[in-house]
């Protein structure tokens, strides 16, 4: 039994009083901070052999013909890439990881409401992702259709063997656990919120996970239907997909994009959370517009549902006028998060700590990719870029920015909470620096690829198409944002070797999580602050500047 | 209970929406159809949970000024160690590669995912009648008592 003021065990609890050490208590533990830090470990390492692949694949448009690695081989790297940076990092990084850990501490919880669940969701997620790697060692090799698995292509003619076969398992089982978090995620934030703490005095972060959750339980249940249906196309002899036994190919574009285009927002919107986080705590100030910030996380997800096929312009099968429409509406309210956030750094008193660098360094990714995508969004622009470097330099923009900018604020920002150690400062900031000239480096020669006409995809390109010197630029740009990720790598050895204690609140945070020691104990709190406004924490440390209900020890005169 | 049941109101309804003017404008069934479901997926969840905040006092979640008596005490009971949703995971797993690698795979599989379900069972049984809320009445009939 788990109370929250006391301490005190009861004896009864035939588990708590002889826990199991080492190897057992790590695969048996349903405490919400352990299994989230396994996904946060798990998801980090895929990143970043996805990114491995990444610079293979740079490495060989780098001469025009490249010989590095053989034509099938370009495909399976290209559809692994982005299948595992999508699939098994940046999702599973965000709600497996991130808000795991976090979410039950800002609503003053003491777990997830499912905790058996929850580790459930994460051997799901451990096996299902290893599970696409285990086709890289079939003698036909790993999924080569891209990471949209588009039919025909992804059907048995055309992708015969067991490699796409491993890869729908793969994303079937990373799907469950999605959706079994996502039940979690939602229920915890409905169910656990500590006493006074209401809807509208949750941290944005919280928000932002409420709603991913909700968009999860719309978006992966199609994706694991229409796998299904792939599978049976491929095995059963079933013609979903196939024009030969009457069934409809762009019906596959539809279903995927269905949930496709929820699940870039499924990835964004945590990211979003943790820049709503992090730039008021550095700027000193509250966040501009909390409620906008709600309602434009809302609309958000009320709009992602209904743009998917600004996928498909060019298929000739969708509603032009509807789709751009809705995709024109969509930057609407994400501009007014970016809005909100550059209001809130107005005029504060700003510490450029490394998580507000990355923060800070986010904004202008994320608009610049934003921009593209509103760009897309118009029917004649989409005709002449579909399929060409130009997308390609889109989605990495506003993917990068989020889960990478935005991802490393967040670990920045809660590594001392999660680890009791500081990170590094100084190798913080060349982490940032150089992860972000070569971000620039590497995509905005892309766009202009695009615009040129390099289609995406290709495995080689010739001497006399022109591409050559970009192509150059933008591998050098990938070589040098490994170089920048590889000092997280470093600061994070650093860390262990030589430890920096960190305090409970080093940032001088606002929200609940700062509440308890670093790391927090089992069950989180010992005593929770009362929760008066949306910045508890903030409220009792700084009494003078805080304008929630003041609390009276002993009783509360202001509720008679 | 009243915003919550909000969200999904307003979630649900715009899906709705949306789904009205695609279906008249565009008469394509995929989309839809899968509006039409997301649509359900919003508003069944929101009506019943707008139905019971009409029905019960606000949780101390809800309201704006608490008394620090209403923070005290016991939360709830939360597990700590269990093996099986690691068992019930491989289970999945397994079953999972039988697609492909053939249905032998399956048995092996579905073995893990029943003992698991069971044992999970039996463990969280146990678990709840340790509680003292939860303890049979000395002298009582074995069974649990009502709360
Ligand atoms: C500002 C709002 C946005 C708009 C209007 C927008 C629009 C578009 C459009 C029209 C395309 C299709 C281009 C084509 O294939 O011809 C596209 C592709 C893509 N977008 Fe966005 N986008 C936006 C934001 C985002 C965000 C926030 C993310 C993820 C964090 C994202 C991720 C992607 C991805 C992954 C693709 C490529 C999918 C593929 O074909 O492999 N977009 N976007
Ligand atoms: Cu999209």
């Amino acid at each position: 039994m788990t109370s929250l003021l006391s301490t005190e065990k009861t004896g009864s609890q035939v588990e708590e009083s002889h826990p199991p050490g080492g190897f057992y208590r790590w695969i048996t533990s349903v405490d919400h901070k352990v299994i989230g830090k396994n996904y946060m470990y798990t998801a980090l390492t895929f990143m970043f052999i996805a990114g491995a692949m990444a610079l293979l694949i740079r490495t060989q448009l780098f001469n025009p013909n490249g010989h590095v690695v053989g034509q099938q081989t370009y495909n399976e790297l290209f559809t692994i890439h982005g299948s595992m940076m999508l699939y098994l990092f940046a999702g599973p990084f965000a709600f497996g990881g991130f808000a795991n850990y976090i979410v039950p501490l800002q609503i003053g919880a003491p777990d997830m409401a499912f905790p058996r669940l929850n580790n459930l969701s994460y051997w799901l997620f451990l096996t299902g992702g290893s599970t696409m790697l285990l086709g890289f060692f079939t003698a036909s090799g790993a999924a080569a259709f891209g990471w949209v698995a588009y039919a025909p292509l992804s059907s048995n003619p055309y992708s015969p063997g067991p490699g796409p076969d491993l890869w729908i398992v793969s994303i079937a089982l990373v799907g469950f656990s999605g959706i079994f978090t996502g039940v979690n995620l939602v229920t915890t934030i409905f169910y656990l919120r500590a006493p006074g703490l209401t809807m509208f005095r949750m941290p944005l972060f919280t928000w932002s996970m409420l709603v991913t959750g909700i968009l999860i339980l719309v978006a992966f249940p199609v994706l694991t239907a229409a796998l299904v249906m792939l599978y049976a196309d491929r095995h059963f002899g079933a013609h979903f997909f196939s024009v030969q036994g009457g069934g409809v190919p762009v019906m596959w574009q539809n279903l995927f994009w269905f949930f496709g285009h929820p699940e870039v927002y499924i990835l964004a919107l945590p990211f979003f959370g943790i820049i709503s986080e992090v730039v008021p705590v550095f700027a000193r100030k509250p966040i501009f517009g909390y409620r906008g910030m709600v309602f434009a996380t809302l609309a958000i997800a009320g709009l992602s549902t209904g743009v998917w096929a600004h996928h498909m312009f060019t298929t000739g099968t969708v509603l032009l006028p509807f789709f751009s429409a809705l995709s024109l509406l969509i930057a609407v309210p994400t501009g007014i998060k970016v809005f909100t956030w550059i209001a809130t750094i107005w005029g504060g008193q700003i510490r450029f700590g490394v998580p507000m660098l990355f923060a800070m360094g986010f904004i202008p990714a994320f608009v610049m990719g934003g921009i593209t995508g509103v760009m897309l969004a118009s029917p004649p622009i989409d005709f002449y870029t579909h399929d060409t470097y130009f997308v390609v330099a889109h989605f990495h923009q506003v993917l990068i920015a989020t889960t990478i900018f935005a991802g490393f604020a967040g670990i920045y920002y809660w590594y001392p909470k999660i680890t009791g150690r500081m990170l590094s400062e100084r190798i913080g900031r060349w982490n940032f620096w150089i992860t972000y000239l070569g971000f620039w480096v590497t995509f905005m020669p892309q766009y202009l690829l695009g615009l040129r006409g390099m289609p995406r995809r290709i495995a080689v390109y010739s001497a006399t198409d022109g591409f050559t010197f970009l192509n150059r630029v933008s591998t050098v740009g990938a070589y040098v944002m490994a170089i920048g990720m590889a000092l997280f790598l470093v600061n994070v050895v650093r860390s262990w070797r030589r430890p920096v204690a960190a305090e409970d609140n080093p940032w001088d945070g606002a929200t609940l999580e700062w509440a308890t020691s670093s790391p927090p104990p089992t069950h989180n709190f010992h005593s929770l602050p009362p929760i008066r406004s949306a910045r508890p924490v903030w409220d009792a440390n700084h009494p003078e500047h805080s304008d929630a209900a003041p609390v009276i020890a002993g009783g509360d005169e202001s509720a008679h | 209970m009243r915003t919550e049941s909000r969200i999904y109101l307003g979630v649900g309804s715009f899906f709705l929406l949306i789904l009205i003017v695609y279906f008249l404008w565009s008469k394509e069934s995929t989309g839809s159809v899968l509006l039409l479901a997301s649509a359900g997926l919003g508003i069944l969840p929101g009506l019943y949970m707008g139905w019971w905040s009409r029905r019960m006092r606000p949780r101390l979640e809800d309201v704006e000024v608490v008394e620090p008596l209403d923070i005290s005490g016991v939360v709830g009971t939360f597990p700590e160690n269990t093996i099986f949703p690691f068992t019930l995971g491989i289970g999945a797993w397994l079953t999972g590669l039988a697609f492909v690698f053939g249905v032998w795979f399956a048995v092996i599989g579905m073995g893990f995912v029943l003992g698991a379900a069971v044992a999970a069972t039996v463990e969280s049984k146990r678990a709840s009648l340790a509680e003292p809320a939860n303890r049979p009445a000395p002298g009582g009939d074995g069974r649990l008592r009502d709360r």
